[in-house]
């Protein structure tokens, strides 16, 4: 994995809780920490807690709430984002160390002129959804999917997929959205 | 989650440094801790079962080799930081030794795989109920408390390498096709850098299933090598779970084969899901090995791998499905066409 590499630096995210008691840790900086990133194209800059998730940064601090939160803990892929182009989780990910990355969420996946995603027609084409909360996780996981090639056979979709559960069990219908998305985006 | 201090290191020493004044163990207990793809270290924190004041980010550390994967006519050579999904996708790896991919491909989902990496992957903590959820007595998470899985629900739990105070099973995958390899570690440490058996790295349970690894809170893998005999083309990993994809193992097994016509020359066993730690069958390989392969000799080799099982109330199962996992592996690699 490459990204915006950046000569050590120590901050602290904890400054008011921090235990007097405990082994001194390097900390030079103490008002919290200073990300920025790419997202969806547009530059941004956050002042945030160390703890705060990708996902919590990307929806309340961004205020993109088209990605979605399920589980909160990896099992679920309502939270899927692209970093750099391949499919993360961004629940598992602690917002810090994305400093400098590009993070497309849903918001970024229509052109310019409002155009839909090839996949994001397809899901509407195939009624792949119900209440669409795994919705965004699942197109953007299938974006990836189409990409990486892994989308070659029902087989294969499936398999790859499974990272995303729908709780609805649109399954079928994701699997057909997928392959109509896939052989469009294979010509374009 | 416990507030927490982070840093970025970029290199190994700094990183090394950072975790040099805790000389407390084991390091999944000590105040510093390292973070690497993540995936597993956030899980724990946001549970409140690891709990370091500072964390250490390894991510960007400059050193290429942590990135590489090298393929030599002997051995490959894989750098700490690579991620699953790389390895899943190597097509020369595929050729030379198919269990290795396959046991990635059948772990987590993939988004999990393109962010975690090879060494988070095999120091990848247990998945007991019990221990992730820091309300139940856990002599694993808090020495000296108790087991609350020996007699409660511990279907997933494993039934070799345990003991009287703890059961919780070894979950990951990759594991077993590195110890069936028997594949070495590199360590960076503070002091010395050294290099071990994948086979030493972890520690069963015994009175102290607080102390998982060997590591010190100072050192850091750096890479896993391995060296893929020929024959090893000859291998495949098998993993039997309660949904077909996106779960843990309830058995698994990493199996290589090296035939002489039907006689079996070599092979290596690795069983994921049914124990402690991951688990070589040395036991199965040695009634195998030198002797004319039969469905029936296999079904021998996997009564010998279970001989010592330790099954508790509800994971009796793993027993029957571990031997059963493990002959059908034989019997498929054996089928395989080179
Ligand atoms: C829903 C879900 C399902 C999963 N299913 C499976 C599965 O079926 N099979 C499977 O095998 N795994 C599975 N996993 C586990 C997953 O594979 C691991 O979480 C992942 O491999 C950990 O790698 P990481 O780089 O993210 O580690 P991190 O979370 O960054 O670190 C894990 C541990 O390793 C330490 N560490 C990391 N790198 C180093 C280093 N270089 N030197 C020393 N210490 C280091 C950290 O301090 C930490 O203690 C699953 C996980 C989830 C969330
Ligand atoms: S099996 Fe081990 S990890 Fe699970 S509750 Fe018992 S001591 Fe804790
Ligand atoms: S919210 Fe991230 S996987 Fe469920
Ligand atoms: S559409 Fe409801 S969870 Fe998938």
């Amino acid at each position: 994995m490459t990204g915006t590499a950046s000569p050590a630096i120590h901050i602290s995210g904890a400054a008011a809780l921090q235990d007097e008691t405990r082994s001194p840790v390097p900390s030079t900086q103490r008002e919290g920490l200073t990300v920025s990133m790419l997202i969806n194209g547009q530059p941004y800059q956050f002042n945030i807690d160390s703890r705060t998730s990708l996902l919590d940064l990307l929806r309340d601090h961004a205020g993109l709430t088209g990605t979605k939160k399920g589980c909160d803990h990896g099992q679920c892929g309502a939270c899927t984002v692209l970093t750099d182009g391949r499919r993360t989780l961004s629940c598992m990910s602690f917002a810090a160390m994305n400093d400098g990355w590009e993070i497309t969420t849903i918001e970024g996946l229509s052109s310019a002129d409002g155009d839909l995603h090839p996949m994001q027609q397809a899901f509407i084409d195939h009624d792949a959804f119900q209440c669409g909360y795994c919705t965004p996780g699942q197109i953007l996981s299938a974006v990836a999917c189409v990409e990486e090639g892994h989308a070659e056979s029902d087989a294969d979709i499936r398999e790859y997929m499974s990272g995303n559960l729908c709780r609805c069990a649109a399954y079928p219908n994701i699997v057909a959205a997928v392959k109509q998305a896939r052989n469009e985006m294979e010509k374009a | 989650m416990l507030p927490f201090d982070y840093e970025r290191a970029s290199t190994v020493r700094e990183a090394l440094a950072a975790c040099a004044g805790s000389s407390e163990m084991p390091p999944t207990g000590a105040p510093s801790q390292f973070i690497a793809g993540g995936t597993n270290m956030s899980d724990y924190m946001r549970l409140g079962v690891t709990r370091p004041s500072h964390l250490m980010d390894i991510n960007l550390i400059q050193d290429a080799s942590l990135r590489t994967i090298e393929i030599g006519s002997l051995e490959i050579r894989l750098g700490a930081l690579v991620r699953m999904s790389e390895v899943e996708d190597h097509q020369e790896i595929s050729r030379r030794c198919p269990m290795l991919p396959e046991s990635l491909k059948v772990a987590a989902s993939r988004q999990i795989r393109n962010m975690a990496t090879l060494a988070g992957n095999v120091l990848q903590r247990t998945r007991c109920e019990y221990f992730r959820e820091i309300s139940w007595p856990c002599n694993k998470r808090n020495p000296g408390s108790g087991c609350s899985a020996m007699d409660g629900f511990n279907r997933q739990h494993a039934v070799l390498g345990v003991s009287d105070a703890c059961i919780a099973t070894y979950h990951g995958d990759f594991a077993q096709a590195l110890i069936a390899l028997d594949a070495t570690v590199e360590i960076a440490g503070q002091g010395a850098n050294r290099r071990i058996r994948f086979a030493e790295l972890h520690l069963q349970p015994g009175d102290n299933p607080e102390v998982e690894t060997v590591l010190r809170p100072d050192e850091m893998i750096t890479a896993i090598v391995i060296s893929v005999p020929g024959w090893a083309a000859r291998s495949k990993y098998l993993k039997i779970r309660d949904r077909e994809s996106y779960a843990f193992a309830l058995a698994s097994t990493a199996v290589a084969l090296d035939l002489d016509g039907d006689i079996v020359r070599d092979v290596r066993i690795g069983l994921g899901g049914v124990a402690s730690v991951p688990w070589r069958a040395v036991p199965a390989e040695d009634v195998l090995r030198g002797k004319i392969f039969s469905e029936d000799l296999a079904s021998k080799a996997a009564d010998a791998a279970f001989a010592n099982a330790k099954p508790r109330e509800h994971n009796a199962f793993k027993v029957a499905l571990g031997k059963q996992t493990l002959v059908r592996a034989l019997m498929e690699v054996r089928e395989m066409k080179l």
